[in-house]
Formats: C-alpha cells, structure tokens, sequence
C-alpha cells in the first residue's frame, strides 16, 4: 500500500528534531499553535509536491488507531 | 530471601589521637556506588586512599536499578563484576504500550559476542555491598564508617577536612579530595557552589513489590495504560522476586497521601489483577531535577556522580555516569600524584565528564519532556507519535520513554589524537574500546591498568621508551573475526587505549613518534 510515502527513520537526530518542534510551539496559545501547525503541513506538502506521496501521507494520518 | 542490611563497624581511627592533622594523598566522600568505585579504583592503581561515610550500612530502599554494559565492564575491571552479573537481572528487550497495545519492542543488544548484558537490574544496597566486600579487601584502602564531613577548607596545596564521629571529632588534610556525596551534597554546599539546572514539577511513584509474577525479565514501560489512565508506568524486575513500578503522578499529587499503602495497594492492584498477591517493600514519592554544578573540579576538590549532576531516573544514567565519572577520573587523579602528568590533566575530567554531563542531562530532559509533555501542542505530538509508531519505523524511533544509557564518546577531548589514517568503523579517538571475544578470554581483559597499545596482527618493533603495554592479537587469536570487525582492524592497525579504556590514537601502522606524540597529548601535556 505505501508505495512511495518513507516510512524508516529519515532524521539524522530524531530527539533533535522532535526537541525543536515542540519548542516552537512553546508559549503559543491553542490557536496559534493549530495555525503553526497547518502553516508547516503546508510548506512541507509542497516541498515533497508528488501527489502520490501525499496520499499516502494523508491516508496514513487519518488511519484509525 | 530479601536483603539483611549489613552494619559495618565504626572503629576510631589513629588519625583522631595525632598530634596534628595527618596527610593523606587522596580523601573520597560518600561511599555510595561512585565513592566506592572511586576509592577501590585509586586502591587498585597503589594510592593510600581514605573514603568517609556518615553511614554504618548501605543505601536505604532499592534506589539505583539499571546498571549498564559500559558499567558492568568498569565493575569487572574494578574486581567485582561477577557477583553482580550473577545476582543481577539480565536483560536487553524493552517493550513500549500505549492504551491497551503493545506499540513496539526493542532489542539494546541484538548482536552476539559481548561478555556482559546491555543491563543488570540490582537494588542498589546489593551494588552497594559487593564493593564495600571488594573495598574491605583492599589493604591500601581505608574505608570509615560514622565519620561524617563537618568542615572543608580549601588550600592552595591541600584541603583541611574535619571528621565527626561517634567518639570525637578530628581533623586530617588531604592533597585531593574526590566528592561522592550524593545529590544533596554537603561537599557542594560548604564550598558554597550553585548546583543550576531545571527543576520538573510533575511527581513520580516508585513503590517496589515483591511477588511471584509471570511477567518476562523486560522493561516495559507504558504510556496512558488502561490502569493508570493519563499517566506513564514503567516496569523493571529485579532480583529476589522484587519489582520496580514507577507510576507517574502529575504535579498536583500530594506526595503524603500518596505515599500512604491504603492509596499505593489499589494502584499496583489495578495494574497486576486482582489475583496477583504482593507486598509493598519500599515507596518513595518524587520529584526530579536536571542540573549540574558548572565546574567539576574546584581546586584541589572534584566532583563526581550526583554530587556533580543530576538527571531524571528514566534512561538510567545516574549511577551509571557517576561510575563512568570515577572511571574516568581515577587515573587523571593517580597521573598527578605520581607526577607522571601535570596538574592540568584533571581538567580534562572536567571537559570530558562535564560534556558526558550535558550529554545524559540533554537525554533526560527530552526523555522526560515526551513522557510528561508540557503543554497542549506536546501533548497533541506526542499522543499523535504513539498512534503512528505500529505503522511506521520512523514514528518508533521518535518515541522515547528514556535513552537508555550508553558510555558517553569524547568527540572533542584534547587527550585525543584525531585520525590521519582511513577507518571505515571500530572506536574512534575519545570513544570507549569495545569488547569482543578471543580464542582465549576477553579482548578487554588484554588491556593493562595504563596505557596498551592494541596491537591487530604481530606486535610491532621498535617500541618507544613509554610506560605502555602492548596487547597483540593476532588473527588467530580471533576466529570469528569479532575483534578484527569491531575495530575495522587489518594486520599493522593499531590502537593506543588509556587506562579508563578510552581510545585515544589509532594508527593503520605502526608509527613510534606519533605514538610517542599521541601518548604524551593523552598525559595533557600538549593542552
């Protein structure tokens, strides 16, 4: 089913990485924080651009737990 | 059978009825795992060492837990690895829940050919009394209960201690003092030095229990379990039909009430069944902090363990870089009493511990940053990073219920040579040398007390005039190739290994100046 969308570890430090997201969102109200959000799924949506990745990106997010 | 506290004898000293203060070479504070690890390592290394404690018996309550490989081998070279491995509970798969599920294990030692375990779980009043046993049976070693550290002075050349005991105080001096004395340090405090760092306010529940269970010899640690909804739980086993359970409380917990069993029994009921019989042995409610003291070595007075750092418990990084402090510590310290090295050779202790400090304190802080998260947005991250992780291999490596300790590597450390030579792996300038096994034994059981220079096919000629020993090891020696591939080592590759068992040069052939070279910059004589 995934095809395209990367699913192995690409960061070259994941705890780095994951460190720098949640302070950006530090301090930031929930609306705020929601529109950082959206403004970041944008911009890397349109970094990968290949309609097929985001797909299964989108596919995989909305999977039920 | 549980554990019987030992009561370790107080006896006064000759030091109490001199006329003046006597000078000892080198006084250890605390014996706790890292003062004693210090102290048996500096008796091994033929100083007179001196360790003071306030106590007659070991660490009250279980406390410390996880000791890693790197430690284990620091314990063997210190004499007294065996019986901890053999009490010890061994274990290398961790398992990681969230809800009700099962979110992905992990394997910390998926590779065979190592002699120790990635961990050994112990109470830490057992650590505690195999190396008071190894400390007793050093002669040089003088090792005194009830003698509490009322007074320090510093001095340009020595350090005025004053000792109060049972029968009377007394003073001594020493040219070097080695701080062990915990978290709360009372070595810390007299010298009047700040102890900086973040403070986290949420409350943690260690209750140990004792019962017959069928869970595997794993951590497991869960996220928002059914029986302790909204919070984490970690589960370690430990020897003697012990286990740890550590439930994480929140910040508005009460740390009386939930101390009390009538509130602790419905917890580690809920969470175990109701048909699993147990009993509380030790509860502890606490808090944590991430701090370290700026400078490691003041003057003639260097700190080690909590007494110089402290980290949250998850990661097991505690007990296991105070060890790795003394082990790195000990031969600087021996170096400069025997004026084999300058003074200055102790500040590399604080450059390279302190940056292991920053390392583990950086683990910690983000470890537990995931597993309390501290606002809506981290929280929203992190539940969204626990739904992906079953599905996608990126989304585990994100999850992060505790690094588990590693032997730090001193990538920066002026004792190092940097490589000139093409290596494609093995340990590089500033990393720990790594174990591997031999026809014959251990590879590093071939590394002396001081320098070796690891040799990988015959040992080379023409050896400069150094104190450093020489371990060949020859193809032969190594049928299964661990060695040769752990240390991307062909015929002529050799590595000059410190007495802490750091590598500190590698060369692909022998050179004797830049060994000579390599050796007097890991002295701290080009620094």
């Amino acid at each position: 089913m995934m095809a395209k969308l990367r699913s192995e570890p690409g960061f070259a430090d994941a705890d780095a990485f994951y460190a720098k997201l949640v302070e950006a969102h530090r301090d930031l109200d929930d609306a705020a924080s929601a529109k950082l959000n959206a403004k970041l799924v944008l911009l890397l949506a349109n970094h990968i651009g290949d309609p097929e990745t985001i797909d299964e990106a989108l596919a995989a997010a909305a999977r039920p737990v | 059978m549980g554990f019987v506290y030992p009561q370790y004898e107080f006896r006064q000293s000759p030091d109490s009825a001199a006329a003046k203060p006597v000078r000892h070479p080198v006084v250890v504070i605390g014996a706790g795992p890292v003062g004693l690890a210090a102290a048996i390592d500096l008796a091994q290394r033929g100083q007179k060492v001196v360790l003071l404690d306030d106590d007659t018996s070991v660490s009250h309550g279980s406390r410390g837990l996880c000791y890693a490989k790197r430690t284990l081998e620091i314990f063997d070279r210190l004499g007294c690895a065996a019986p901890i491995v053999e009490k010890g509970v061994t274990w290398q798969v961790g398992k990681v829940f969230h809800g009700p599920r099962q979110i992905y294990a992990f394997d910390l030692l998926p590779e065979g050919g190592h002699r120790f375990p990635a961990f050994v779980n112990l109470q830490q009043y057992w650590l505690e009394k195999f190396l008071v046993d190894r400390a007793l049976a050093l002669a040089n070693l003088d090792l005194r209960f009830a003698s509490k550290v009322a007074a320090l002075e510093p001095h340009a050349d020595h350090v005025a201690l004053a000792i109060e005991t049972p029968a009377g105080a007394y003073r001594i001096e020493a040219d070097w003092v080695v701080a062990c004395d915990g978290a709360r340090s009372p070595t810390r405090k007299m010298l009047g030095l700040d102890f900086k760092g973040r403070v986290f306010e949420d409350r943690f529940l260690i209750a140990d229990v004792r019962m017959q269970a069928e869970f595997p010899t794993e951590r497991w640690f869960w996220f928002d379990p059914p029986f302790h909804a909204g919070g984490s739980t970690l589960l370690h086993k430990q020897p003697d039909d012990l286990w740890r359970i550590d439930f994480q409380l929140g910040a508005n917990a009460d740390p009386t009430a939930e101390k009390d069993p009538a509130r602790v029994i419905p917890r580690v009921a809920a969470m175990l069944g109701p048909q699993v019989p147990f009993e509380l042995e030790w509860v502890s409610v606490y808090t944590f902090q991430c701090r370290r003291l700026e400078r490691l070595r003041h003057g003639r007075v260097l700190f080690a363990g909590d007494a110089a750092h402290q980290v949250s418990p998850f990661g097991a990084r505690g007990a296991n870089s105070g060890v790795q402090d003394a082990d790195n510590l000990v031969w600087k310290l021996c170096a400069v009493l025997e004026a084999r090295a300058p003074e200055t050779l102790l500040d590399s202790y604080d450059a390279e511990r302190g940056a292991a400090a920053d390392e583990n304190i950086g683990h910690s802080t983000r470890a537990t940053d995931f597993i309390t998260p501290k606002n809506a947005a981290a929280k929203l991250f992190r539940d969204a990073v626990l739904e992906l992780a079953p599905h996608h291999a990126f989304a585990r490596g994100l999850v992060n219920s505790g690094r588990l300790s590693q032997a730090t590597h001193y990538a920066d450390s002026t004792l190092s040579t940097p490589d000139t030579d093409v290596f494609a792996g093995g340990p590089a300038p500033g990393a720990p040398a790594l174990d591997a096994p031999l026809a014959n034994g251990w590879l590093l059981d071939r590394l002396k007390s001081g320098f070796t220079l690891l040799a990988f096919g015959a040992a080379p000629h023409a050896l400069p005039d150094l104190p450093i020993a020489v371990a060949t090891i020859a193809e032969a020696d190594d049928p299964d190739g661990f060695a040769h591939r752990r240390y991307d080592a062909a015929p002529g590759t050799v590595y000059l290994v410190r007495p802490d068992q750091y590598v500190c040069c590698r060369l692909r052939r022998f050179d004797a100046d830049a060994i000579r070279a390599a050796f007097s910059r890991a002295c701290g004589k080009e620094m």
